[in-house]
């Protein structure tokens, strides 16, 4: 029977002791790297809360917030599920098509609730 | 790993139907394209989410304020529970990431040993979730409804009430104008009103917007139910590498396919923490 699992890449996947000490340690620094991010989100959303800053400085806070779990997200992609490891096709075969989808559903989203916020603030209705 | 990937093959045997251009395994290209079409159903879920958050800015429900409490500890302690969730959530990636490459090495008691962990923090990870969905049903003082349909919310002082009785007797009324009321009326207020909305459920929301706790049940539940199944796989490959499947088999492979899920799930997390916890 032809298994199709077994073929050269697969079966190629092994990698030395030596090797896998190198991995380690990159997987220890990447978890590091993840849980001091998220102390220091925790800790700034315990000590500046939405409720207790003014606009400007919220708006600071929120998109640092958005650039740091991108940073988190990146980690995880890149490096746990190994798509940095594989070929540049594989890659952006899995990344482009979803930026794609997901920019333009942000794009429209925003646009519309802005619009509706609008028209809920001008005609007084809540 | 990066060892295979990066191998130069010639372009006649990858486009020339002798391998797989992309240079890994049909199934583990598979898992890849169903977690794309699964972020991008988070992706709209989230989405969603900032949309309705957005027609909602002013009254939205700030997160300190909703999610405070930690299991055996009375007092205010903002975002400490779900940060433990998160760090039990990234520690069993690391696990599981762990795991794969023990498999890389053949070394199935390292695989043994790192997938139980993985499954041990995903349990661990489901009952906190179920924790802090029982704790958000069940609310705190909340507010009553009057007769006149006013919302009059509990000036608690800070002390915690086991149950209505005792709140209703220590607890002072705050009007929607801020008047606080005290004493005889208090009770006759109590004793008149129409409805006393604790917690948080489908149909009334003590925290703010009812879409509020509709979109919290449906995005975390979902989320919940992807961890679910991600521990039910990661306990099918954990028996089957128990059983010496895939010492037979030359590879493990199907640790690496089930732990790009179990990432996945993380991968959801983080973004669920920081829409709905931290913004």
């Amino acid at each position: 029977m032809v298994r199709d699992d077994i073929i050269e890449y697969s079966v190629d996947a092994h990698h030395s002791e030596a090797e896998g000490a190198k991995i380690r340690k990159k997987i220890y620094f990447v978890t590091f790297l993840l849980s001091f991010i998220t102390i220091l989100e925790v800790a700034v959303g315990i000590a500046f809360g939405r409720g207790s800053v003014d606009g400007l400085t919220w708006s600071i806070i929120k998109w640092s917030y958005i650039v740091l779990t991108l940073i988190k997200a990146g980690y995880i992609v890149l490096v746990f599920m190994h798509l940095g490891d594989e070929r540049k096709l594989t890659r952006y075969c899995v990344l482009l098509p979803y930026a794609l989808f997901i920019s333009y559903l942000i794009f429209i989203c925003l646009n519309e609730s802005t619009y509706i916020n609008g028209v809920l603030t001008l005609f007084g209705s809540r | 790993m990066s060892s295979h990937a990066s191998k130069n093959i010639d372009n006649a045997t990858l486009w020339g139907g002798k391998g797989s251009p992309f240079s890994i395994s049909y199934g583990k290209l598979m898992m890849w394209f169903f977690l794309v079409s699964d972020a991008l159903t988070f992706g709209g879920l989230l989405i969603a989410y900032g949309f309705i958050r957005h027609k909602y800015t002013a009254e939205w429900p700030i997160a300190e304020d909703v999610f405070h409490s930690v299991p055996f500890f009375e007092g205010h302690f903002p975002l400490i529970y779900v940060a433990l969730m998160t760090f039990i959530l990234i520690i069993s990636s690391v696990t599981m990431v762990l795991a794969v490459e023990a498999g890389h090495r053949m070394d199935k008691k390292g695989v043994i040993k790192w997938m139980a962990a993985t499954v041990v923090g995903g349990l661990i990870f489901l009952g906190s979730q179920a924790w802090e969905w029982s704790h958000f049903i069940h609310g705190d003082a909340g507010y009553l409804i009057t007769q006149t349909g006013e919302k009059v919310t509990f000036e608690t002082h800070g002390h915690h009430y086991h149950d209505n009785a005792e709140l209703y007797k220590g607890a002072d009324l705050v009007l929607s104008d801020g008047t606080v009321v005290t004493g005889e009326r208090k009770l006759t207020l109590i004793e008149n009103s129409l409805k006393h909305v604790q917690g948080a459920n489908l149909k009334e929301n003590q925290y703010g917007p009812q879409l509020f706790a509709n979109l919290f049940f449906f995005i975390t539940g979902f989320h919940g139910f992807h961890v679910a199944s991600g521990v039910v796989i990661n306990l099918i490959v954990f028996i089957q590498v128990l059983r010496g499947t895939y010492d037979k088999r030359g590879h493990f492979e199907i640790v690496e396919k089930a732990g790009l899920y179990w990432h996945f799930v993380d991968l959801v997390w983080v973004f669920v923490f920081t829409f709905f916890y931290l913004v």
